[in-house]
């Protein structure tokens, strides 16, 4: 059932990139592009789903268990630190690159652009590098901790 | 500043961003999970590797959608400029960034704001903020 529920949410998610726009990267670099000709639409996707996110969110917050069972698991961060800044801004420079975020690009990679494939390969190497790295420098850590007197 | 008047379009925007927000919302009720896209991807890299099931259902989602959408409508013609490398170096830069910043547009942006979580507002401004200057960089001072 929850592979259900997943599935739907994603379908429902990908529909709303593609009636959106926001599979079109040139439609997200217009909006970036502040000095040029400004297309806004981004800020249009972002008030729609941050409304309806909104009441989703004050129904679940008073549950403990989800409707299809299991726990809600809220995220528990608060922190607003180096990592948070610097990965966004990593992020933000790629976003601006190629006009592709995560969801659109695998929403595109479904319809078929070659282009996008392309780019959700590298995402992919980008998010294994990631792992490499955490685990090497939680290695590190672990060993220099353990050579410690 | 000026208002792209040709490509804006406000009606669609908001009714694909009502749909993006209740699929959030669905997914936060029926799952008891955060929407975040990177996360649900990044989940499946981890060495120990968990819940491959509601991932790999929730990415399948976002794939399948094309097809659905086309079954009634054209699916609109995508523009993308980049060519192949900047792609290449786009994508690494995006995945490393949003893993590192445990989030991207859907996590941070749709699902943390709806949360009024100051977290995720930190995270968007810094995203949006380093695509504001990297497009200025390329169409205004490169190019």
């Amino acid at each position: 059932m929850h592979a259900l529920g997943a599935f739907a949410a994603g379908l429902i998610f990908g529909l709303g990139l593609i009636v959106s726009g926001m599979t079109d990267p040139s439609k997200v670099i217009g909006f970036l592009d502040l000095a040029g000709r400004w297309d806004p639409s981004l800020a249009f996707v972002m008030v729609g789903a941050i409304i309806v996110g909104m009441i989703g969110y004050a129904i679940a917050r008073e549950r403990a268990v989800a409707f299809l069972g299991g726990a809600m698991h809220f995220p528990a961060a608060r922190q607003i630190d180096q990592r948070l800044i610097l990965g966004g801004l990593v992020f933000g420079v790629g976003w601006g690159l190629a006009g592709f975020c995560p969801g659109p690009a695998i929403v595109s990679l479904g319809a078929g652009q070659d282009k996008a494939v392309v780019f959700v390969l590298a995402m992919l190497a980008g998010m294994a590098l990631y792992e490499i790295a955490e685990y090497w420098l939680a290695r590190r850590g672990r060993l220099r901790a353990e050579s410690r007197p | 500043m000026q208002i792209d008047w040709s490509h804006f379009t406000p009606w669609s925007a908001l009714g694909g961003g009502i749909l993006i927000g209740a699929a959030a919302a669905l997914f936060l009720l029926l799952n008891g999970r955060v929407a975040g896209i990177s996360g649900i991807v990044g989940g499946l890299l981890r060495p120990a590797r968990a819940d491959i099931g509601w991932r790999a259902a929730f990415l399948a989602g976002l794939v399948f959608a094309p097809a659905l959408y086309s079954l009634w409508w054209r699916l609109p013609a995508p523009t993308i400029e980049a060519g192949w490398l900047l792609l290449l170096v786009a994508g690494v830069l995006v995945g490393a960034g949003t893993r590192y910043g445990s989030g991207c547009t859907s996590g941070h942006g749709v699902c943390g704001l709806s949360r009024l979580s100051p977290r995720s507002l930190a995270a968007t401004l810094a995203f949006m903020g380093a695509g504001f200057a990297t497009v200025f960089a390329v169409r205004h001072v490169i190019a």
